[in-house]
């Protein structure tokens, strides 16, 4: 705890807890004599008038350094043009995220869980600048104002830039208390196009991401892992690699074996010339057919209890008509675009590291186990991460070891080539579906019963999994809100040896899926228009409704949507696209609406079928409600990017395995989207003053029900097996 | 062995294995990390530069098929057409992660120098080899039509 020192610092750090280690914090305070003005961890004003704002989550694209920035902005009345970002070093008694503990990023929840200290962050500041400007001109505080980074005395006509009060500044002393604005008087905050802080450097090539990094010395590592899942090394023969000119060094780390060189093209030859053993002994040799088999057998089995509310059972069996059908979700790949890398520097005292990873906590607490080094010897330069979307959590760790292993002789940077990254796992698990619903004489919803089968990506973490319920396989499936008097969601969580991971929406990629094309057959056998269908099973709110539903208690009160939000989201959606016209022939409209991370989204997809079943997404209408929109044209970035994501993985997506073996290598079998398959995108934010809730993930779940939805409403044909691509070659038929 | 090439206007001299790939050269022996790797395979074209003028897969291009040749990364982008696809590019605010971005650049660029006024299928035509996994398709869509606005207005004024 650093409260000690000249009055001065003392002044600057009240109230935050200062870092055990690193040099970062030391700097700004050193900084702060030389008349920086460094009211917080989070910010500071230089006498060049410059804000630099400190982002402790990082960006893979999402915008969260814009924002994180803007909220600081807003609350000090600064102008845009002054303001800068950085990434903050690994401290997570600074920088943790509120809602996890550690520092680290996801979960959509970035905004969410900075979104009040940010704001306490830059009105601190704002106060303090205040605060300088009224002693230095005798005048009330109350007398002053500040608007674009000018701070104004307007009776006698005095003002001075931030960057004029900042040595001043930093010797008043922390207000103990300080008033955040009515988010109606928000300027920056909801402002139409804000533009992002990291555009220039984007757009000129000089964003430094981990696979760009460049020291002295600095030599290249890539690693030869098991061919199949839960293989390890029983011996290798790195001869032939020892005599590849420009290899240094040849070691076993837990994962595989590495080959460090001086160049790419060294290690990738020093690779291919090794000789290992692996040891299958345990490795998963099981494929995509026997999967299969397995899961649909288990399809007819009563799972895991997640919601049961009433008795389905009963219902069916009353049921003027009942509806069956199944659904198939393959594996899929994260697939960023800048593959897996992290450099790590390695001396006696200090571990260097720099990468993009998000679990900046993780990935230090690894590098101080594997080193022997303390955490506060572990210094993390967190860098621009080329896309994530739940792949680069923790990519730094093989790097680490190989540091380790070579004693930190030089620095090394390894990173994934594109078929390391296809073969490497981590993947959104396959699933499969069968969902069962009741129809009354009147053709009301009675019954609903949702079966899930797949992997449990949470395991066995005992804060997630919850009477056998791994909370994230049921997401969007368990706390649907529509208003059905008998629901049964179960769930079959088989052990497979398959790698699997967070994939951008996680649950929600395929339980949305499945719910939302669902609805449309069940509000087609009721004879009913699928929008009106569903309103009218959303009129009330959800928790009203006495449920027995499975989920941790902190997660209860963000289990359904701030009522009516998901019903003002479909109205809003099918409104702005024109529900209900005609469309030529051949075209089709379909609907979704899910709420997750928070946060409610609606989507109107408009398709083409050819003559051949090739489908055209043509137009997609989305409707958002994120509490207040910190950054509206970055949720509109989100939102066109999110469809685009869920596209790709709708229309091409699709890991399969053979005998244990991952049969797609690289973006010719791992298809995504490509430009000619963008469609038009159209979003319309909710305006609201509410808190801010989830943007990067919660447009992912609808796209794909309201394509299938579509192409249902064009051809009368029903998509159940993903991606479209595998029902036949030419998309549909 | 030494390879000569022009690279962003300058002879270079590298020192690197004649069946390099041209990516490598350019990342790791000239030290210009703007060009990115995605995939090794022309798939993706986040390593497109421009090779007299003509977008190239860098990942594909061993160095000793372009001795001599002049070859234009991101760091080298200037001139008129560079410059309307950058403003533009920042105006729109069209990046994410950004990975993808200079190589969908250099892409437009050379769309543009061939085609000043693209239509939607040209652009479609262009562009379709670059895949940005963050789905910024449609603003580049639409910052390759705004380029194409500007563009105009930096040769109305030039002249």
């Amino acid at each position: 705890m650093l409260r000690t020192g000249t009055s001065a610092i003392t002044g600057l750090v009240v109230g935050f807890y200062a870092p055990k280690n690193n040099g970062f914090f030391a700097t700004m305070l050193a900084e702060s004599l030389g008349n920086v003005f460094v009211p917080n961890a989070f910010l500071r004003v230089a006498p060049d008038n410059t804000v630099t704002v400190v982002s402790k989550h990082a960006d893979a694209g999402q915008g969260i350094y814009t924002g994180l920035a803007t909220i600081i902005a807003e609350e000090l009345d600064a102008d845009w043009s002054q303001v800068r970002v950085e990434p903050a070093p690994a401290d997570r008694d600074l920088y943790k995220n509120l809602q996890f503990g550690g520092q680290g990023t996801g979960g959509s929840n970035s905004i969410v869980n900075s979104y009040e200290q940010y704001r306490r962050a830059g009105a601190t500041a704002r106060a303090m600048l205040v605060s300088a400007a009224a002693d230095r001109w005798k005048v009330p505080s109350g007398e002053i104002t500040v608007e674009k980074g000018v701070v104004r005395h307007a009776a006698s006509g005095r003002q001075a830039s931030f960057g004029k009060l900042a040595q001043a500044a930093a010797s008043v002393p922390v207000p103990a208390q300080v008033t955040l604005k009515d988010p109606k008087n928000f300027t920056l905050i909801g402002a139409e196009h804000l533009p992002r802080l990291d555009s220039r450097d984007k757009t000129t090539g000089k964003a430094v991401f981990a696979i760009d990094v460049s020291l002295p010395e600095l030599a290249i590592a890539l690693v030869a892992r098991p061919p199949l899942f839960g293989a390890t090394v029983k011996t290798f023969d790195a001869a032939k690699t020892k005599a590849v000119p420009s290899v240094l060094d040849v070691v076993q780390i837990s994962t595989g074996v590495a080959v460090i060189a001086k160049s790419f093209q060294a290690a990738q030859q020093g690779r291919t010339a090794l000789r290992i053993e692996w040891d299958e002994s345990k490795a998963e040799k099981r494929g995509t057919p026997e999967f299969l088999t397995e899961y649909r057998s288990l399809l007819g089995q009563p799972g895991a209890v997640a919601r049961r509310d009433g008795d389905c059972a009963q219902a069916m069996a009353r049921a003027a008509r009942t509806l069956t059908a199944t659904f198939e979700f393959p594996y899929l790949a994260c697939a960023p675009m800048e593959p897996l890398s992290a450099v790590v520097r390695l001396s006696p005292n200090q571990c260097d590291i720099w990468t993009g990873d998000w679990d900046v906590s993780g990935v230090q607490d690894d590098a101080a186990r594997i080193t022997g080094l303390s955490t506060q010897q572990v210094h993390i330069h967190t860098l621009y991460g080329g896309g994530s979307f739940g792949r680069r959590g923790n990519g730094a760790l093989e790097a680490i070891e190989v540091a380790k292993a070579i004693d930190g002789r030089f620095p090394v940077k390894l990173f994934w080539t594109r078929q390391d990254d296809m073969w490497g796992g981590q993947y959104r698990p396959m699933y499969l579906h069968k969902l069962d619903a009741a129809l009354d004489e009147q053709g009301n919803l009675i019954a609903w019963q949702h079966r899930i089968v797949g992997q449990s990506i949470l395991g066995k973490d005992p804060n997630w999994i919850l009477d056998g319920i791994d909370v994230t396989s049921v997401a969007g499936a368990s706390n649907i809100p529509y208003d059905i008097p008998n629901i049964l969601v179960d769930l079959h969580s088989p052990v497979l040896g398959v790698q699997i991971e967070r994939w951008r929406s996680v649950g929600n990629s395929h339980n949305a899926f499945a719910v939302e094309t669902f609805m449309d057959d069940v509000a087609h056998a009721a004879g009913r228009d699928p929008y009106q269908f569903r309103r009218a099973l959303l009129m009330k709110d959800p928790r009203d409704k006495p449920m027995k539903l499975v989920a941790p208690d902190r997660m209860k009160p963000s289990l359904f949507a701030k009522f009516p939000r998901d019903r003002r989201v479909l109205e809003l959606a099918t409104e702005k696209s024109g529900w209900g016209t005609p469309l030529p022939p051949g075209k089709g409209r379909g609907l979704a609406v899910h709420y997750s991370f928070r946060s409610s989204v609606a989507q109107v997809a408009e398709v083409t079928v050819g003559g051949d079943g090739a489908v055209k997404v043509d137009r997609v209408v989305c409707a958002v409600d994120c509490g207040v929109a910190i950054n509206p044209d970055v949720i509109r970035a989100q939102m066109e990017g999110g469809i685009a994501f869920g596209l790709s993985a709708i229309l091409h997506g699709a890991i399969t395995l053979k005998d244990g073996k991952v049969e797609q290598s690289n973006f010719n079998d791992y298809r995504v989207l490509r430009m000619n398959e963008m469609p038009r995108v159209e979003v319309h934010i909710v305006g609201s003053l509410e808190p801010p809730t989830g943007i990067g993930e919660s447009v992912v779940p609808p796209i794909g029900p309201a394509v299938s939805n579509a192409i249902f409403a064009a051809t009368g044909k029903r998509v159940r097996t993903l991606p479209l691509s595998s029902n036949t070659p030419g998309g549909l038929y | 062995m030494s390879i000569s090439l022009k690279l962003n206007n300058r002879t270079v001299k590298l020192d690197v294995p004649p069946d390099l790939p041209l990516l490598w050269a350019i990342r790791e022996a000239a030290g210009l990390t703007g060009t990115k790797y995605g995939c090794g395979i022309a798939q993706c074209g986040a390593c497109t530069v421009l090779l007299d003028g003509k977008p190239i897969r860098s990942c594909v291009t061993p160095v000793n098929s372009i001795a001599g040749k002049s070859v234009t990364t991101i760091e080298g982008a200037s001139g008129v057409t560079a410059r309307a696809v950058q403003s533009a590019w920042e105006k729109l605010d069209v990046v994410q992660c950004g990975y993808c971005q200079s190589g969908q650049i250099m892409s437009a660029i050379a769309l543009l120098e061939q085609k000043p006024r693209p239509s939607d299928l040209d652009i479609d035509k262009a562009m379709s080899g670059n895949i940005c996994r963050c789905g910024t398709y449609m603003r580049i869509r639409a910052a390759i039509h705004e380029a194409a606005r500007i563009k105009e207005e930096l040769n109305h004024a030039e002249r």
